[in-house]
């Protein structure tokens, strides 16, 4: 790690006007402290915004808006996300261990890098979103966590957030501020795809801050949520692929249906394709496994990450089956 | 600003880049926190801050400042009596190198706590009531953030679930 000076914000003002002038937000570390000792990244000051205001706040009409500095232990254990949003208690439950949900906060959630292997590998290997350029080593790699969806030639990385999976499903919008002012953008517009230039992985511009997160509403889907991850080890693991699914049926027909996908590709997946086909139809498994397909449809797997099609499948199948109370 | 440490103050580090791990054991000399991967991947450096468990690897020493930090070295009591977990790792074989074993209390006794609490885990069938009996499915889901390379798991949850039980009495 190389030399570096450590304040921390007094207040949002503070905070805003250090990274204005170009300091890194360090919120729990967990990410970022690993990042920079392994010289991933380089940071000359860092600006603690983990102490700033950590409040969950009901809004009018039944939505809750979650401050940046709020962990995400403390976000999984709230009564209301456990009542109203499951998908994202669960989600966030499924993610690190405890001792890191402990620390990491939601703002620092969002922005975590990618757990590609060849991004880290500053010594040993090439990566264009580490180094614009110099080319990919992950594209004929060891890709087995890598993306089936949205991926370039330049990255095959994945963004590693289980939160943000769920969020991404539940309508979620990230609340920013900055130089210019204040402004709201949808989580699942917040992360970009890799394109030409994987170095860009948010909307983020230079000198903003996320101040929180607005859950809308639960509508009946989201009430009845879940979700589900499939990875190397049954804990504490990164997500091979996984499934935030929420179905509401009336009349023997699915009126509403959300899914996101994690572990596929550079942002949290909204499938909306698959959400479209299921309106109208019979909860069934055979019309779960045909909206999923539609969209799987333009997947396009690695040499080592074919698997990661039918897992999906199976696993968003199980998922939204469950939900629907059927039999699998 | 000074950080508590096991009921001490001890002042902040100069260098930002001092990670609370490297503050405690090498500035502090307590050795009890075990350093594994320095990456956050084996819960060796588990540490209680302000009362919940946090890998010390991963925190600067100066987040901690003006919290209060607690240490293996800071659960036995006053004429040295061990802490009911630490006697229950003895008793029930929780340990074979016993490397990971200062984490693995640590870590423990916070869970204890989240338990306490009614916290869900992602095994947890009814994630709005919460846990409404304690598994041994819920224990390892947990206690997941702890690696034991020794295999010491079964011996490791049967503590826990001694600590669990005398507790609650």
């Amino acid at each position: 790690m190389t030399p570096l000076h450590y304040v921390r914000a007094g207040d949002r003002a503070d905070a805003l006007a250090r990274v204005s002038s170009g300091a890194r937000c360090l919120g729990g570390g967990t990410n970022l402290v690993d990042l920079l000792r392994q010289n991933v990244e380089q940071a000359s000051e860092l600006v603690d915004v983990s102490r700033l205001d950590g409040a969950i706040r009901e809004r009018d009409g039944g939505g809750l808006f979650i401050d940046a500095a709020v962990t995400n232990a403390v976000l999984a254990a709230h009564p209301l996300v456990r009542r109203r949003y499951p998908v994202l208690a669960r989600a966030l439950l499924a993610g690190a261990s405890a001792q890191i949900r402990n620390m990491a906060t939601v703002g620092g959630n969002i922005l975590q890098r990618t757990r590609c292997m060849y991004f880290y590998d500053v010594d040993g290997a090439r990566c264009n979103k580490r180094q614009p350029g110099a080319g990919c080593d992950a594209r004929e790699g060891f890709n087995r966590y890598h993306a089936i969806l949205g991926a370039s030639d330049q990255c095959v990385a994945t963004h590693p957030s289980d939160m943000c999976v769920a969020l991404a499903m539940l309508d979620a919008v990230v609340h920013l501020s900055g130089p210019s002012g204040d402004r709201a953008v949808p989580l699942a517009d917040f992360h970009v795809l890799p394109g030409a230039t994987p170095q860009v992985e948010t909307v983020l511009h230079p000198g903003e801050l996320i101040t929180g997160v607005e859950l809308p509403p639960p509508s009946d889907a989201v009430v009845r949520s879940d979700y589900r991850k499939v990875r190397d080890r049954s804990s504490y693991a990164f997500a091979l692929v996984s499934v935030a699914g929420g179905l509401a049926v009336a009349d023997g027909r699915v009126r509403e249906a959300r899914i996101a996908l994690g572990g596929v590709a550079a942002k949290p997946w909204r499938a909306r394709r698959a959400e479209a086909a299921l309106v109208g139809v019979a909860p069934h498994p055979e019309a779960f496994l045909a909206a999923i397909r539609e969209e799987l449809a333009d997947a396009r797997p690695l040499s080592g990450n074919g698997f990661k099609i039918g897992l999906v499948e199976r696993t968003a199948v199980a998922v939204l089956t469950t939900l629907a109370g059927a039999r699998a | 600003m000074t950080i508590r440490v096991n009921d001490t103050e001890v002042p902040a580090p100069d260098d930002a880049r001092i990670s609370l791990l490297d503050l405690l054991r090498e500035h502090l000399h307590l050795t009890g926190t075990k350093k594994g991967c320095d990456q956050g991947a084996c819960g060796a450096c588990t540490v209680l801050l302000d009362g919940n468990r946090v890998l010390s690897c991963l925190t600067l020493a100066v987040q901690a400042e003006g919290r209060e930090v607690r240490t293996i070295e800071g659960f036995a009591g006053a004429t040295g009596e061990l802490h009911v977990l630490q006697r229950a790792f003895v008793e029930q074989d929780g340990l074979q190198c016993g490397y990971c074993t200062p984490g693995q209390i640590c870590s423990a006794i916070a869970m204890a706590e989240e338990l306490r609490r009614g916290e869900p885990s992602y095994v947890t069938p009814d994630i709005a009531a919460g846990p409404a009996t304690v598994t041994r499915e819920e224990i390892r889901e947990r206690m997941s953030g702890n690696l034991c390379r020794c295999g010491a798991h079964n011996g490791i949850v049967e503590a826990i679930e001694v600590m669990l039980a005398e507790t609650a009495a």
